[in-house]
């Protein structure tokens, strides 16, 4: 197993600020292929963790395991101090209204409407939201914060794809999760669209407090939003540090990720 | 010898996704009954499979019903019987002929469209967007299809009967002179309990294999467009193999009681 080079000590600063998110010595295999061997994470509340990886790195599994889409082979995932892989359906779905999803293809229900898709999560979790204003006013508000009140009653299928990201960060957001995980949000866009989505995701961690976990392999998008990245090879996190640091080492894996 | 292998692994692979598909249909009994209801999507679905098939299932009927009388009208005017037409066409159309026709002809139409609609929804992780915000996808998706194809098609069965006497009566009409309350008098005359109620309760199941298998193959299936492709396509095969099984069971089972 490759050890993880701690290319800065200094980022494992945020001590003070709460785990939220746990990883530990987590394994996942598929027949002889070990696709995760060994990973470890922490977040801290508020804070954005980049992850970065080439295709087939495991990523996208590592994420899947964190919310119970996928199983481990071993290691635990502890999530705002509940270990997920000891909850039970009611209370993983429960703790899973915390955490938000931002899928790699926004993965908007098509058979809906705007309005219904950002209703769709509402109806399963009324005690949660019972505390805030009507359901219309929580969908016009979500759709404010990404500029698209305008799409409310429009179809998936009417939308770009700039537009359907946001959307899908609308619906991500209006269950006010305290975690939010972004699996490739640029991935498939313009460069200026991309852009758009980045600082959109800048502006909502600075709103709604969010801790945030960015799978990518955008090399740009890491550069702005990333206070702290992880290099994910060989299954395991190669490499941790700043993006300033990073990017400034002296490692060819590691430097691979940044040469344009 | 590796022939013989891969013999065995295709009848291993058969006899586990025949043991799946058990424990699909034991989860769907088990969150049927479950709250919340999802009744506007039932009704949604119930009201989408009845009024696509409709159209289908009274053209396959009318025509059953016009080939049968048409074909069968000479040998029974050989042995001077043509007033037993009514008779033998009502028993065979309402005991057999009309519910396995009209649950192929659905198996066909909406089988595989449920077998695409929701491959194509885990293809693109709409399905995987339920699940982490926390709803419960199968309830959603998987109870209310079973449920609304499980309910309709005992209608569509009527229906389709009801066209396919209509088409009989049509050509003794025509052929000879034969009114309308004699033709269908004589079918009433001709029918007992014994025809009508195995019948219609055989079709609620064919119903519940349709919306089984063909969630079962899109829920289930592969990523990938092919994917699919492979789940509307198995979704259908699977379906009318097994509908011609429950038929052979429900005919077995009226057999011991009614001494057909």
């Amino acid at each position: 197993m490759i050890p993880q080079k701690n290319i800065s000590a200094e980022h494992d600063l945020s001590e003070e600020r709460e785990i939220v998110l746990e990883i530990k010595d987590l394994h996942k295999s598929f027949g002889s292929n070990n696709v995760l061997n060994g990973f470890n994470m922490k977040l801290h509340q508020g804070e954005n963790l980049v992850i970065m990886g080439k295709s087939g790195s495991g990523k996208s599994v590592m994420i899947k395991c964190l919310v119970g889409l996928m199983e481990a082979d071993s290691g635990t995932i502890s999530v705002m101090h509940k270990d997920i892989t000891k909850l039970d359906q009611l209370a993983l779905d429960m703790l899973r209204s915390d955490i938000g999803f931002l899928f790699q293809g926004s993965a908007l229900y098509d058979s809906m409407t705007v309005r219904e898709n950002l209703e769709f999560p509402l109806r399963h979790h009324a005690k949660k939201m019972e505390n805030y204003k009507d359901k219309d006013a929580l969908v016009i508000e979500a759709l404010e914060n990404v500029g698209l009140a305008d799409a409310i009653d429009l179809m998936p299928s009417e939308l770009s794809g700039g537009m359907k990201r946001r959307v899908a960060l609308a619906r991500t957001l209006i269950l006010r999760p305290k975690i939010i995980l972004y699996d490739e949000p640029t991935s498939g866009l313009d460069p200026i669209t991309a852009k758009e989505i980045i600082l959109l995701m800048q502006d909502i961690q600075r709103k709604y407090n969010t801790s945030s976990l960015i799978i990518t392999h955008d090399v740009d998008c890491a550069r702005v939003i990333s206070e702290r990245m992880i290099l994910l090879i060989d299954g395991t996190n190669y490499a941790v540090g700043s993006f300033t640091e990073l990017s400034s080492s002296n490692d060819p894996r590691v430097q691979a990720f940044f040469k344009q | 010898m590796p022939k013989t292998n891969k013999i065995i692994t295709k009848l291993k692979d058969f006899f586990i996704e025949i043991g799946d598909i058990a424990y699909f249909t034991g989860r769907f009994f088990k969150e049927v009954f479950k709250r919340p209801f999802e009744i506007k999507e039932l009704f949604r679905q119930a009201y989408n499979m009845g009024n696509r098939s409709l159209l289908l299932v009274g053209i396959t009927g009318f025509i059953i019903g016009l080939v049968l009388t048409l074909q069968t009208r000479p040998t029974l005017m050989e042995f001077g019987a043509v007033s037993w037409m009514p008779s033998m066409v009502g028993i065979s159309i309402v005991r057999e002929i009309g519910p396995i026709i009209t649950a192929l002809v659905c198996a066909g139409k909406i089988g595989s469209g449920i077998g695409a609609e929701l491959g194509s929804m885990r293809v693109t992780e709409q399905i995987d967007a339920m699940e982490v915000s926390g709803t419960n996808p199968f309830k959603y998706l998987v109870v209310t299809r079973v449920l609304a194809i499980t309910l309709m098609l005992p209608l569509l069965v009527i229906i389709g009967d009801a066209v396919a006497l209509y088409g009989s009566y049509l050509v003794e009409n025509v052929k000879g002179n034969v009114s309308f309350s004699l033709y269908f008098n004589k079918v009433f005359e001709a029918l007992e309990f014994g025809d009508i109620v195995p019948a219609t309760i055989k079709t609620f199941f064919f119903g519940l294999a349709i919306g089984i298998v063909g969630c079962y193959k899109g829920y289930y299936c592969e990523k990938g467009t092919e994917g699919v492709g492979a789940a509307a396509n198995s979704a259908v095969v699977f379906t009318s193999l097994l509908l011609f099984v429950i038929d052979f069971i429900a005919v077995f089972v009226t057999d011991i009681f009614y001494d057909l």
